[in-house]
């Protein structure tokens, strides 16, 4: 049977509203956010409306309730990832996650594992998002540490062929994504993860553009530490996930309630992982929310959401590539790739493309995408990006196809 | 169309024949501006002598509207003396916030009142007030240092 887009798009409220004076709702920037379906609204709602209180605290029925909710949701994230529920910490972010990771290791003991100092080395790439450069780039600027990252050739894939001497002796972390949010390249991850785990180092793994969208196995993976947001996954915002297998081992980042084994006015000792990670009273509804995502999402299929969206993805480049003067930034087929597909058109600047195919009811990213390094390592100021996910159809391509040569006569 | 209201044709016009665009040598402040967010960015040389802008040149990369917008800034604020160049910004800056209500005055603004269709589009304002505030920074530079006077 093939994939059922009709019948997945019913159950997005969103589809229903028009936009620009009636025209039909083309959303192609799931890459940014994903719409949300009933089943997620509904489970936030019902949280609040019935269920609303703090967790792991609190000598009620209700507390029971939410706590039982919220650690359902945990498992739910854990059951996704074929991890184990101690392994998963919610955040309010996978930007947050990032941090969180950068910041406990400035916290670690001198000496112990993840300490850093002038002898060590960070390695990221040239295609990452604001999100896992920065941190890293403060780390580096907080230890001491030397900066050092794979770079991305033309075509937008990584160049592997310095790997000995990117990841040497004396590298402790190696942040990359898993897919690139401009390039939608998916980065191969079985030599850094040989290479990282040779030298000692941890692979930390942005995977805010490829849990929504494949099956994710952490097992399979290799990696030490994953993050992902919600609202990138048909959940809610305010949410994202951290998952390791060493969260013993890493200190705390955030302090206060709840992450507290005992505490005098001197000193304090922290709850076991992933606790010690969540100080203060979380976000319970958004985790909740974020649980119903996943199981929106387990129910139709991770294998059959990633094989609709190759295909689509297959018939967006071709089209794409039809028109005159576009030029897609990243690969130009569908190996090893994702759904996000970037390109220039002409001279129209994409500001001023992306205003057309507003008007036109089609919903693009314009801009550098938080990824400014990258851009300006492929020599453009800026790009268009068209991101696809489980509601759209060969018809919304249709669209835009036709809305990018309006744009073209609009501006000739 | 609402778009028109957006592209007004002098807005085209100005963004495909910019005016002042390419810095001259010399300068009494240099300015370099971006837009976070798109990452359009603009570098603004202006000179003075007794009190009066002398020269606007610029160069940058950007969408039409914030090409268009400091083009006909160049255009409409040289030859003008620090406090009038003043007023009309904040004539402009006025008009940007105005969330489509105001049309411009045209004795002041001139060609900038083409860009009155940008307030009703929340996302450009900024693309069109990046030129202006580069302006309004490299003017303040000038004054506050006399050098202009």
């Amino acid at each position: 049977m093939s994939f059922n887009v009709a019948k997945v798009r019913k159950d997005f409220p969103i589809f229903e509203r028009t936009i620009r004076d009636g025209k039909k709702l083309i959303y192609l920037d799931s890459g940014a956010t994903s719409q949300k379906p009933l089943s997620v609204i509904d489970a936030e709602s019902n949280f609040y409306k019935f269920h609303n209180a703090a967790v792991h605290r609190g000598a009620h029925q209700l507390a029971e309730e939410a706590t039982d909710a919220f650690e359902a949701a945990r498992l739910k994230v854990a059951d996704f990832l074929n991890a184990h529920e101690d392994e998963i910490v919610f955040t309010k972010s996978a930007t947050e996650s990032l941090n969180l990771i950068a910041y406990a290791m400035s916290n670690a003991e001198p000496g112990s594992a993840f300490a850093l100092t002038s002898n060590n080395r960070i390695v990221v790439t040239e295609m990452e998002h604001h999100a896992n450069l920065i941190p890293w780039q403060q780390l580096a600027a907080r230890t001491g540490a030397e900066l050092k990252w794979f770079e991305v050739t033309p075509e937008g894939r990584l160049d592997l062929s310095k790997i000995d001497s990117i990841i040497t002796e004396g590298t402790k972390v190696v942040a990359l994504t898993h897919q690139s949010n401009v390039l939608g390249t998916i980065n191969p991850l079985d030599a850094i993860v040989k290479r990282a785990h040779e030298v000692g180092a941890v692979v930390v793994l942005d995977a805010c553009q490829s849990v929504p969208h494949m099956p994710i196995d952490v097992k399979k993976l290799g990696v030490d530490f994953l993050t992902f947001s919600g609202h990138k996954a048909v959940g809610p915002t305010g949410v994202g996930v951290l998952w390791s297998s060493l969260l013993n081992e890493l200190p705390p980042f955030l302090f206060g309630g709840s992450m507290i084994e005992t505490v005098t006015m001197t000193s304090a000792t922290w709850a076991p992982a992933p606790r010690k990670f969540e100080a203060g009273v979380p976000n319970m509804a958004q985790a909740v929310g974020l649980g119903a995502a996943l199981d929106y999402l387990t129910a139709i299929g991770m294998d059959a959401i990633f094989e609709h969206e190759v295909a689509l993805t297959g018939y967006l480049i071709d089209g794409l590539l039809q028109i005159p003067e576009l030029s897609i930034v990243g690969p130009n087929n569908t190996d090893s790739r994702g759904g996000s597909v970037s390109f220039t058109v002409g001279q129209i600047h994409p500001h001023d493309l992306g205003q057309y195919l507003d008007s036109q009811g089609v919903a693009v990213r314009t801009g550098h995408h938080c990824a400014w390094p990258l851009t300006r390592k492929l020599g453009v100021p800026a790009t268009t990006r068209a991101s696809l996910y489980l509601y759209n159809d060969e018809s919304d391509c249709d669209a835009l196809f036709a809305a990018i040569i309006g744009a073209q006569k609009y501006f000739a | 169309m609402e778009l028109d209201s957006l592209y007004q044709e002098v807005i085209l016009d100005h963004y495909k024949h910019p005016l002042n665009k390419g810095l001259a040598d010399t300068y009494d402040a240099q300015v370099h501006h971006v837009n976070p967010s798109c990452g359009d960015e603009i570098t603004l040389n202006i000179s003075a002598k007794d009190g009066v802008i002398t020269s606007i040149t610029w160069d940058g990369v950007g969408c039409s509207i914030s090409q268009a917008s400091v083009s006909i800034a160049s255009d409409l604020l040289v030859n003008k003396g620090f406090q009038e160049a003043d007023a009309i910004l904040q004539e402009f800056t006025e008009l940007m916030q105005s969330k489509g209500t105001k049309e411009g005055n045209p004795d002041i603004l001139e060609d900038a009142v083409a860009l009155a269709g940008v307030s009703k589009f929340p996302a450009r304002i900024k693309c069109a007030l990046l030129g202006w505030m580069a302006f309004k920074d490299a003017a303040v530079r000038i004054t506050t240092t006399n050098r202009g006077e």
